[in-house]
């Protein structure tokens, strides 16, 4: 709950302003991450796609998941994919320092848009802070809509929707330097150049502006990561063919959470397109937090500048 | 007792690979056929109860019955396929591996056969029910490939069984068929529809299938010949009469009711009226009409 706002006190801060500051300490912040892709390749799954291909093989895996996807959530969790979003907003705190302009991007189904509105309106009484909802699956916008039309938000100038590719949020409708908080949650696994996604977020948000992304990530702990490895190919692939008929959409699924880089990892790429971070570690103060031994990560950046 | 010790030697070695195909999953075997999802014991009975299930909270969905079928039927799959292998002609069966879909069955070649012939009858009682011979998913969870045939096999021939009785599609003469099929074949999934299927229809339905077919049914299934190991495609020509004698089965005391009978002449006449009413509508609102087919 602290990490953020340990990640803006200034002590022991990384601080990557930018590549005139450059030094010998540092590390070099041109630097590809090391599991990047290829120019022309990348992974889907555990499969190699042409860079090109991955996005519409992403596009229909979300429009044959998109009618089922909050039941299949909460079978595959357990539900335990509500706490991790419950503790993901309300450790951002929307709503403290007044309102805001959020972008949830891949936000799909709008549980990260509709927890942000809630926490402000019920802790804040702010009805002020708006959310634009992106999300590049016009099936899973939908679906956002419909589950925004039961709230108090449908109709308001809180809630907004767009179509729209996170690597390139066009300028006219996502101006830079004009959002307070960018979030992406379980989305960012899925696009095919994760640093396009981190340099879009960081020309969005204004300076002081918060990134926070909550992912799959890998357990850290070895016995413990071998249960989860057991449970993600066996259980889920084979919950998705009895609650949803799709077998191949859940594959990729658990592929692909295998296949995102590993928490520095990301904290890295997160740093490398500006951003400020916490330091190389899980927890308070550090880059990232750990949900349940490290199923779920939570990572944060602020734009300084 | 250290981890290690527990697993199998030959995991062991797998372990040692390089990182991305400890990634994969260690211990799926490769696909035996295409379409094949190998699963292990524990992912096997997992499957089985959840499409049982979901197959019983909603009996439409055929791909958890097809699965149900499949995870279930390892008890009686090495039987059926002893039986196919039990005479020439079910050996030429299984070598020779015939499908039955639109692509495989000259539905034409089948009308233009004489009356009373097997191809004929078969023809008609499509026709007269609408059904097509595309409508079998494909096998997926069983190991063995000649056993994922002698499935696909029993799948496919369902409806040779429907025409050889003159059974139509409605609920108590498929039930009166997966009685059929759970005591000649021996597949659970048979008795679970079997046993399961009588609570879903009302109580006049269950007392004519319980009555008239059962006792019938239970007969035919014991004395006639292995049905699985039949070559339908070979016998479109033989005449039907013959061909019951020849593999055992005979009539039902009751005759089976047909609904109304939807010929290829009324179908037509339906088409037509479709058609001269979205004329009428194309004349009323200038549009033009929705498709009818």
């Amino acid at each position: 709950m602290n990490s953020l706002k340990s990640a803006l006190r200034p002590r022991r801060l990384s601080r990557r302003r930018g590549h005139l500051l450059a030094g010998p300490s540092c590390r070099p912040l041109h630097t590809t991450p090391t599991r990047q892709d290829e120019p022309s390749t990348t992974h889907f799954g555990f499969k190699t796609v042409g860079t090109t291909d991955k996005e519409p093989m992403v596009q229909s895996v979300f429009s044959n998941v998109a009618s089922k996807y909050d039941v299949m959530n909460d079978a595959m969790s357990l539900y335990t994919h509500r706490l991790w979003k419950d503790d993901f907003v309300s450790s951002l705190d929307p709503g403290r320092k007044g309102p805001l302009n959020c972008l949830d991007v891949a936000g799909g189904t709008g549980d990260i848009a509709l927890r942000i509105l809630d926490h402000a309106r019920e802790k804040y009484a702010d009805r002020e802070t708006k959310v634009t909802m992106v999300d590049l699956n016009p099936e899973m916008l939908q679906e956002g809509r419909k589950r925004f039309k039961i709230t108090m938000y449908h109709n308001t100038p809180q809630i907004d929707f767009h179509v729209a590719n996170a690597q390139t949020l066009p300028e006219d409708i996502f101006p830079s330097n004009s959002a307070d908080l960018y979030t992406i949650a379980f989305g960012i696994r899925n696009c095919t150049s994760i640093p396009e996604v981190l340099q879009s977020a960081y020309r969005v948000l204004k300076p002081g502006g918060v990134f926070a992304c909550l992912e799959f990530s890998m357990p850290t702990n070895p016995l413990f990561r071998r249960v989860y490895d057991e449970y993600s190919f066996s259980i889920i692939p084979l919950l998705g063919t009895i609650l949803a008929s799709d077998r191949e959409s859940y594959q990729y699924l658990v592929e692909s959470i295998r296949k995102f880089p590993s928490q520095p990892e990301f904290a890295q790429m997160i740093r490398d397109a500006g951003f400020t971070t916490g330091e190389d570690k899980d927890g308070d103060g550090g880059a990232w937090r750990g949900l349940f031994g490290g199923i779920a990560s939570i990572h944060s950046g602020v734009k300084v500048q | 007792m250290s981890v290690l010790a527990r697993i199998p030697k030959a995991r062991i070695a797998q372990l040692h690979r390089p990182a991305l195909a400890v990634q994969a999953r260690r211990h799926r075997s490769a696909p035996a056929y295409p379409g094949h999802i190998p699963l292990n014991a524990f992912e096997n009975a997992f499957l089985a109860v959840g499409s049982g299930i979901a197959a019983l909270l909603n009996p439409r969905r055929g791909d958890m019955v097809a699965a149900l079928g499949e995870t279930t039927g390892h008890c009686a799959l090495p039987g059926l396929l002893d039986q196919m292998l039990s005479s020439p002609e079910g050996r030429r069966v299984l070598k020779e591996r015939p499908r039955v879909n639109t692509h495989t069955i000259a539905l034409d070649t089948l009308r233009a056969l004489p009356p009373n012939t097997f191809g004929r009858t078969y023809a008609n009682w499509l026709d007269r029910t609408g059904v097509t011979p595309d409508t079998r998913s494909p096998v997926h969870y069983i190991a063995d490939p000649e056993q994922a045939y002698v499935m696909q096999r029993y799948r496919e021939c369902h409806d040779f069984y429907h025409a050889l009785f003159g059974f139509p599609v409605s609920v108590q003469y498929e039930l009166a068929l997966k009685v059929f099929e759970a005591l000649h074949f021996g597949l659970p999934m048979a008795y679970f529809s079997a046993l399961l299927g009588p609570l879903r229809v009302n109580g006049e339905q269950r007392l004519m299938l319980v009555r008239d077919y059962v006792p019938w049914t239970m007969r035919v299934a014991a004395e006639c010949k292995p049905l699985i190991g039949v070559y339908w495609e070979e016998r479109w020509e033989q005449d039907l009469a013959e061909m019951k004698r020849e593999l055992g089965v005979w009539d039902p005391p009751v005759q089976p009711k047909w609904g109304k009978r939807l010929t290829e002449a009324d179908k037509e006449a339906a088409r037509a009226k479709a058609a001269a009413a979205a004329e009428n509508d194309l004349g009323a609102a200038g549009e033009h009409p929705p498709n009818t087919t």
